[in-house]
């Protein structure tokens, strides 16, 4: 760019690797923008948010949302509003907590760049062509996206522009990068520092989550179709890798867990204590991840297995086809965008179907003008008046039997009975007596004291199974000695006055 | 006039000498064409439709009656057959014709937004005959997903975007001249989903612009709805297949031919690179822009 000012830029423009340079910088600084932008709007709120450090929140909230990106989907919206909360809580802790949430909100949603319609952030940054003249280019990029979860949910996910913004530096090779954290983790973890062990292992788990992304995307392309990939070579050597590396990884991880958790317990400062602790959740996250990445690359065999089963071995067409991916689609992406159209025009008016245009006749038309629109009310549809029949009595026992039951059961309180007795005696009056005798019993075995006591009863029927074998034609099971209880129904209801105002519950259960 | 030739009975040659057409063969052949233009009415559900396609099977004077009819109204008769019934298409400039200002109005104003509602279609058309025997198999049943679709195209694109990197090239399009950014550059950066208000896809989004696709499809009886998962999930009828095969792909292909970019193919399904760059040097059959290497 300075050599604008020289006035002869063709001869002095730039070698194209120090445009390049400039250029990757230029976008790097662009990622950044969207950043000091919030602080930059703040002051436009309605509202006074000076007191937040928005480009904090903004990077925690990238943080948050990298972390919490898992195999198949992304984080959740809602969730990171929610944990991004305490942090902005801690910068005012005056406000009102309603307040938080809309900073935290405003914050996801502007990182998202919820307005535009591409959902993205766009710089426009200058380069020299190789014909030495100056072009101005636009940069697109997102920091946070939404991509579609199961079920038609929207999850949130990380670009790698927002990993390199969060972390720096990370569009490195990731295997070796993540072998050299891992070292230095070790290192650190040795030396005692366990702050800058902390840090390594943060910067771990982030390639972790880089890798089983660029897993994730290579799997879903391989479940797509089995053709479109090299199964051959590329696939088997990349889930051999991918294996081999988790293997690795598991074995590292686990030695360092081993030795925090060593480091956590023997540590007497209370600091040293929390960062070991905080350090041995990292690590196990590490090593939940890669199980989780080790599960995937097993199904991925037989997935193939299954799909070939299906697509390839199927008996071929009589006549060959047009190729739609290998001879349209593929080969429109490249070209621009003019020209592209023409091709997805014309596919699209032959495409899309016909539609039979509406025909109005001049008459209904009037008529449906006129017609006055249909209220909707505002309750629904009147109910129907329901119907109601009167339904055939079909209890099993009468009024009577329940009577003459009950008065079988009105035995003193100071003389309970064999429940054998009482059902031979019922037998005599009625055959189908017993059955209610015999379930009033067993009813009686588990008294409702607390409805009893609740609503003041003098007496309560009660059955207690002291052993004794029932014998009888028609019952069996225990020969229950059935009784009646008296209830101080008096010093009942005054300890309910007291009662109640202390526990209601109480009553329920007894 | 074409029909009138054919309906005067003088020009029958068969030896049996068929009746002469009637007004009611007039109207037959008509209802037939009519059912042809409901394109969710199939002739395995509608009696009278059945026998109608029958007797245009059957019935050389009634098949050339109804054909004629078609032709006049517009139409391109694709097949008439008992599984697709009278498969009709709309010609360039009939009235049944569908036009992109109709289908979005966005896409009439926004060229950017054009491209990606043509390019769905394409995608889905696609995605639903992957190999070049499905799209000629009868028998074959395509099925997609909308979030599927999505990521068909993403994955290509992505491809495009590494190879693009590896060698060095900028992509990112002079702000000027925003019709010469490369395609695949449109949809990689228009957001895959987004989250809304009313809890519906985000119409300006890649799932909703392919969401919309394939609901108008189902509407043209080119797809039938099979379940809700991943964005919601469809399978082809064989009009559709009959659409793609006969007409779709032939007037794009033309197109891309007249655009110079992709020499002939010689019908099998090989896949040649296009002309004038080695960008897109992918695997013969490839469905994706996976590499053999």
């Amino acid at each position: 760019m300075p050599h604008q000012n020289t006035g002869v830029p063709r001869s002095v423009a730039p070698g194209p690797a120090a445009d390049e340079g400039l250029a990757r910088r230029l976008k790097a600084l662009a990622c950044t923008a969207p950043l000091h932008d919030l602080d930059v709007r703040k002051a436009n709120l309605a509202g006074e948010y000076s007191t937040y450090a928005m480009a904090e929140v903004a990077l925690a909230a990238i943080d948050l949302v990298t972390l919490t990106m898992d195999f198949d989907t992304g984080a959740d919206h809602d969730q990171i509003v929610a944990r991004l909360q305490p942090r902005v809580a801690a910068q005012a802790p005056r406000r009102p907590a309603e307040e938080h949430e809309r900073v935290a909100r405003w914050v996801l949603e502007n990182l998202i760049n919820v307005g535009s319609v591409d959902r993205g952030f766009r710089a426009v940054y200058g380069t020299f062509g190789t014909d030495g003249a100056y072009v101005r280019r636009d940069y697109d990029f997102k920091l946070v996206e939404e991509v579609p979860g199961p079920g038609g949910s929207v999850y949130l996910r990380t670009t790698d522009e927002a990993v390199n913004v969060l972390v720096g530096a990370l569009d490195t090779d990731v295997t070796s990068a993540q072998i050299a954290a891992e070292v230095k983790l070790e290192v650190l973890i040795n030396r005692g520092r366990l702050a800058d062990a902390q840090l390594a292992a943060e910067q771990a788990r982030y390639r972790t989550v880089q890798y089983a992304e660029t897993l994730r995307r290579a799997l879903e392309a391989t479940r797509r179709d089995v053709r479109a990939v090299d199964w051959l070579r590329a696939v088997p050597d990349m889930i051999n890798e991918a294996l081999d590396h988790v293997a690795d990884r598991y074995r590292h991880e686990n030695a360092i867990l081993t030795n925090i958790r060593k480091a956590r317990d023997e540590a007497t400062d209370p600091e040293h204590k929390r960062r070991a602790a905080e350090l041995v959740d990292i690590v196990k996250d590490c090593i939940r991840r890669h199980t989780q990445l080790q599960s995937r690359l097993l199904e991925a065999g037989p997935l193939f297995r299954a799909e070939q089963d299906r697509q390839a071995f199927a008996t071929p067409a009589a006549r060959a086809g047009l190729d739609l991916y290998g001879q349209l689609l593929a080969p429109v992406l490249p070209l621009a965008v003019e020209r592209a159209s023409r091709v997805t025009d014309a596919f699209f008016a032959r495409g899309a179907g016909l539609r039979t245009p509406p025909a109005v006749r001049v008459g209904d038309l009037v008529e449906a003008l006129l017609t006055p629109p249909l209220e909707r009310e505002h309750l629904g549809a009147e109910m129907p008046e329901p119907d109601l029949v009167a339904t055939p009595e079909d209890s099993r026992f009468s009024e009577a039997q329940l009577e003459a039951a009950l008065e079988l059961l009105d035995l003193p309180h100071d003389a309970p009975r064999r429940l054998s007795g009482l059902l031979a005696e019922a037998r005599r009056g009625d055959p189908e007596l017993p059955y209610l005798v015999a379930l009033l019993a067993v009813h009686a075995a588990s008294p409702p004291v607390g409805t009893a006591y609740r609503q003041g009863e003098q007496r309560l029927l009660f059955a207690v199974d002291d052993g004794a074998q029932l014998d009888d034609p028609e019952f069996g099971g225990a020969d229950l000695i059935v009784g009646a209880a008296l209830l101080d129904a008096a010093g009942m209801a005054q300890e309910r006055t007291v009662e109640n105002t202390a526990g209601k519950n109480e009553g329920h259960r007894e | 006039m074409d029909d009138g030739e054919t309906l005067a009975p003088a020009q029958e040659p068969e030896a049996d000498r068929p009746a002469a057409v009637t007004p009611a063969d007039a109207a037959d052949a008509a209802r037939l064409v009519a059912c042809g233009l409901q394109p969710k009415l199939l002739p395995a559900r509608d009696a009278e439709y059945a026998e109608l396609i029958r007797r245009h099977r059957d019935d050389p004077a009634f098949a050339r009656l109804a054909d004629a009819v078609a032709a006049g109204l517009g139409l391109v008769v694709l097949e008439v057959s008992p599984r697709a019934g009278m498969a009709v298409a709309a010609a360039e400039d009939s009235v049944f014709a569908v036009r992109m200002g109709d289908y979005s109005r966005r896409a009439a104003s926004d060229s950017s937004d054009r491209f990606l509602h043509g390019l769905a279609h394409l995608a889905v058309a696609a995605m639903a005959f992957p190999r070049p025997a499905d799209l000629a198999d009868d028998g074959y049943i395509g099925r997609i997903t909308v979030n599927g679709v999505d990521a068909f195209v993403r994955q290509a694109c992505r491809r495009l975007e590494e190879r693009a990197e590896e060698q060095g090239e900028n992509s990112d399009p002079a702000s000027d001249a925003p019709g010469l950014e490369a395609a695949w550059r449109v949809y990689a950066r228009r957001s895959a989903t987004g989250a809304t208000k009313d809890a519906r896809r985000l119409a300006g989004s890649t799932t909703g612009i392919v969401g919309k696709a394939v609901a108008f499809l189902v509407d043209s009886g080119f797809l039938q709805r099979t379940g809700d998962e991943a964005g919601g999930t469809y399978r082809t009828t064989a009009r559709y297949q009959l659409q793609v095969r006969d007409l779709a792909g032939s007037a794009a292909m033309a197109e891309l031919l007249d655009l110079g970019v992709v020499p002939v193919g010689d019908g099998s399904a090989s896949l040649l690179p296009p002309v004038g760059g080695e960008e897109l040097d992918l695997v013969a059959e490839a469905g994706l822009p996976f590499h053999g290497s």
